[in-house]
């Protein structure tokens, strides 16, 4: 399935790009984050340490272990500073 | 109820005009948020957003808060972009029967906004540019509602 992947803030940074559309069969965001972090060292730098990190799957937010069938979208971004 | 998500500034006294307006209103609570420089070295702040995300976001936090201290109106804006110190960053305002009501909803506001609406600041300084931490005090902030 193709899933669109968002980074923002310093994830974005690390990943250097803002989005892409990733080809997975990952059936959790873990599994997704696994996979990203298997392709290139710049993934790795950015999932390191998943506790800094918040995610959000079809624009709500949710925690690593939510499954992704039939999802369209996954954004991956630091804890947010609204206000 | 009105939410905003813009890169233009707003004027509060245009905002505000009518806002509320209603027989059942008895009280008007307003907030704005500027940008602050406390170390006198802050050349502007990027906020970065979500758009998708944000106006959902934002809609759940207002719905919740009107309907737990039934608000006769509930106003959110925010901005993202470049911003400059002293610039407004974004506004709520709540309306309700009475003064309580309208001042809690406003704080319940502010604190969801500041943990849960998708946004990022980065400070870009005279000696360089970061991200703004979240603060464990922000987080904590959402266990008293």
């Amino acid at each position: 399935m193709k899933i669109d992947v968002l980074y923002f803030a310093w994830v974005r940074e690390r990943i250097g790009e803002p989005r892409e559309t990733v080809e997975t069969s990952a059936a959790t965001v873990m599994d997704l984050v696994d996979e990203l972090k298997a392709r290139e060292p710049r993934y790795e730098l950015a999932f390191s340490d998943l506790k800094s990190l918040r995610v959000a799957v079809d624009q709500e937010l949710t925690e690593f272990d939510a499954p992704l069938e039939g999802v369209r979208e996954v954004a991956f971004f630091p804890p947010m500073t609204g206000g | 109820m009105r939410i905003s998500v813009q890169s233009e500034d707003f004027d509060l006294a245009d905002v505000l005009k009518g806002f509320g307006k209603q027989p059942n209103t008895g009280a008007t609570v307003s907030f704005t948020g500027l940008v602050r420089d406390d170390t006198g070295t802050l050349d502007h702040m990027e906020i970065e957003h979500y758009p998708g995300m944000c106006d959902a976001a934002i809609t759940k936090i207002a719905e919740e808060a009107s309907a737990r201290w039934a608000l006769t109106d509930c106003l959110v804006i925010h901005r993202f972009g470049k911003l400059r110190p002293g610039d407004q960053i974004m506004m709520v305002a709540t309306a309700a029967r009475h003064r309580v009501e309208a001042f809690e909803a406003a704080e319940f506001l502010m604190d969801y906004l500041k943990s849960r609406a998708p946004f990022w600041k980065k400070e870009v300084t005279r000696d360089g540019a970061d991200w703004v931490a979240a603060k464990d005090a922000d987080e904590d902030a959402l266990n008293r509602w």
